[in-house]
């Protein structure tokens, strides 16, 4: 039983490789090979990138980065090869350009904002004297 | 007063945000290539397979191009539509047999009819990608010089086909004349 419980939890640990096509040659590429693959989305199944994907459509992309990385393709020019066909969506990263400029500063402008409103609301608080903040305790006397 | 106003304003704000948000399809991507020509490519028939088509010999004409496979649930569902709009005679429709086995395709257009005036196959999916094409059944209208007009990412109804298609269709031929 106690052998049995131990197996069960080390099922999780075993990975399942989705892609199972051969590494290349030069190892260089097949790290870009990698990287690639992960930072493609794939449409079918939009919350995967192309590189954990079995969608029929993940694997011709897989195949086609391949392709283009042995033909001597530049990342810039696969990724661009990508967008000019599915848009930007295909991109884990979207491009900062004018309709993603609000997303990309947004987190920024909500820090700025909230640091503004809480220093100010510090500042005010420190300069009041003590007992005036307390309404419940003015109500009570 | 604005501490009690301005957090209902902002939780309106976002409420607003995630109310349109609701209405909309994530799975619709879309197309990159609307107002850009067609990619050039050429393909062999799926009833003629000695025979190619492909965007070049295509051009003078406004048609549409919808991508199908067998194994495609909803690409049934409309095929009924398609027939229709054959039937219609207004504009032809062109055949992308996509990732399929052809002998089941051909099996497929016999046993439920033909809208196609021919399927062009593509089984590797090379030309697919090309396309911008990610999932079966979708529809490009194509003019007259190889401009991708509009495309459709979901099976084709008659009320798309009149609401969507035909007044675009209208405005193509219109210029020709």
């Amino acid at each position: 039983m106690k052998k049995m419980i131990a197996v069960l939890l080390l099922l999780p640990l075993v990975s399942f490789a989705v892609d199972n096509s051969e590494a290349m040659e030069d190892p260089e590429l097949q790290a870009r090979y990698e990287t690639l693959t992960r930072e493609l989305r794939c449409l079918v199944c939009q919350n995967t990138p192309i590189s954990d994907s079995n969608a029929p459509l993940a694997q011709d992309l897989r195949r086609q980065v391949r392709e283009m990385l042995l033909s001597g393709a530049s990342d810039s020019e696969i990724y661009g090869f990508m967008t000019d066909r599915y848009g930007d969506f295909v991109l884990y990263r979207p491009p900062f350009v004018q309709r993603t400029w609000l997303l990309w500063l947004a987190p920024g402008i909500l820090l700025l904002l909230g640091g503004t409103v809480l220093t100010r609301t510090i500042r005010q608080r420190a300069a009041m004297p003590i007992d005036d903040d307390d309404e419940d305790e003015e109500a009570i006397e | 007063m604005i501490r009690f106003l301005a957090p209902i304003i902002i939780l309106a704000i976002l409420v607003s945000f995630f109310f349109v948000g609701l209405y909309k399809d994530p799975s619709i991507v879309p197309s990159p290539l609307i107002g850009k020509s067609a990619p050039a490519y050429e393909l062999p028939l799926l009833l003629k397979p000695g025979e190619t088509l492909g965007t070049e010999k295509l051009l003078g004409q406004v048609y549409l191009l919808n991508i199908w496979g067998t194994w495609c649930f909803a690409c049934r569902a409309e095929h009924d539509v398609l027939l229709e709009i054959e039937r219609q005679n207004i504009v032809p429709i062109y055949g992308f047999n996509w990732k399929d086995d052809p002998h089941l395709a051909r099996q497929w257009l016999a046993e439920l009819g033909n809208p196609y005036v021919a399927s062009m196959v593509d089984t590797v999916g090379r030309v697919g990608i090309d396309w911008g094409v990610y999932g079966a059944p979708e529809t490009f209208l194509v003019d007259q010089n190889g401009i991708i007009i509009h495309k459709l990412i979901a099976p084709m109804s008659m009320q798309i086909w009149h609401e969507d298609f035909l007044p675009l269709i209208r405005q193509l031929k219109a210029v020709q004349r």
